[in-house]
């Protein structure tokens, strides 16, 4: 914990702002019985598979792939975590089996 | 004893009134419950999770509690987390959110006539209109006699409390634990990989993902990772903005 305790709640009400901003704004800017703008609608569609793909870019900012352990435990980890949900479809089983092998190789082998 | 006299009499028409609404919001609460059985499991497990890697950073029980109930959006608390520990820079931490949460102005989209009816319950279904509430109500078909909007505030209402107890839990317990947590942080990871999976097999093409994936690895190449996620958004809305008549041709076509 680096930052003061005034910094972390203005980090919360960021992120309490920006949830509160994309849950109410529909309802607060578009009017019933009007139609919703078709580029809205379209973002809508589009935006959320792009920004999971981001987010697990963002997970993955730090891992070096030229020292320290190369990303190998990271692939691995996504390389289970991919084959489980695939196999399975239990979304239990997949995160917690990518997590667990994840845990076992930067403790153990890296 | 004077409530008790008045639920004897009663053929006084405020106190018949007042038992037929108590009855209907029971009537919706028995109806809502059953639809967030499967929510059950899966935000306890990944509130756990969630007050576990909390503690596992160093913060109190209270934040990931706290947090929970007044955020009540998964991915963005995973991401929270990490932003608490990291630089203090108010502005990322902004636009990252509405990045993450820009799905929701989509439910809100879809929800805007069902949720017309629900007077003031409305503002708190809205408060609470997570992936898995939206999942339920957009869907539920409840009997003609049980009040609908009653159903949709009980779902979302059960859905928050499943969560913050987990939360709760992991945040309480994780202080306890004495294993090695370290890696534990990768139960992010996983889940964004594992809700990027359940995108792909639903959708009819890959554009969006591929952007989404290929835009953040060559921003993150260039602008390296304290600095990557503004640029990679911009690039993201401007690349989908650029390919929407194709997209949009795709779907015609599939139809």
């Amino acid at each position: 914990m680096t930052m003061g305790i005034t910094q972390q709640i203005i980090i919360i009400a960021m992120v309490v702002l920006g949830t509160m901003l994309t849950r109410f704004v529909p309802f607060l800017v578009f009017p019933t019985g009007k139609p919703t703008p078709k580029y809205i609608q379209y973002l809508g569609k589009v935006l959320s598979s792009a920004v999971f793909g981001l987010l697990i870019i963002y997970c993955l900012r730090d891992v070096s792939l030229f020292s320290r352990s190369h990303g190998i435990p990271e692939f691995m980890g996504v390389t289970i975590v991919v084959l489980l949900h695939v196999w399975k479809k239990n979304m239990f089983l997949s995160i917690a089996g990518g997590t667990i092998v994840y845990m076992v190789l930067v403790q153990m082998i890296f | 004893m004077d409530e008790n006299k008045e639920l004897l009499n009663l053929t006084s028409p405020r106190v018949y009134n007042h038992m037929n609404k108590r009855n209907q919001i029971w009537i919706a609460f028995r109806t809502a419950f059953p639809y967030t059985v499967p929510i059950f499991a899966g935000f306890v497990f990944l509130g756990i999770a969630y007050g576990i890697l909390m503690s596992s950073l160093g913060f109190g029980a209270i934040y990931p509690i706290l947090i929970s109930i007044i955020v009540f959006a998964g991915s963005i608390e995973f991401v929270a987390a990490n932003l608490l520990v990291g630089a203090f820079n108010p502005i990322n931490a902004l636009f990252l959110t509405l990045m993450v949460n820009a799905r929701h102005l989509f439910y809100g989209i879809s929800m805007l006539d069902k949720y017309r009816g629900a007077g003031k319950k409305k503002w708190y279904m809205i408060f609470g209109l997570c992936d898995e509430s939206f999942a339920i109500n957009s869907t539920i078909n409840v009997p003609k006699h049980v009040d609908k909007s009653w159903v949709m505030f009980f779902v979302t209402l059960l859905n928050h409390f499943y969560w913050v107890l987990g939360a709760a839990l992991g945040g309480i317990f994780g202080s306890f634990i004495k294993f090695n947590t370290e890696g534990l942080d990768f139960v992010m990871t996983a889940l964004f990989v594992v809700i990027f999976l359940e995108q792909w097999m639903k959708e009819e093409n890959h554009i969006s993902s591929l952007i989404g994936l290929g835009a953040s690895i060559v921003c993150l190449i260039i602008f390296g990772g304290s600095n990557f996620i503004i640029p990679a958004m911009l690039v993201i809305l401007g690349l989908l903005t650029l390919s929407r008549k194709s997209l949009e041709k795709a779907e015609v076509k599939t139809i």
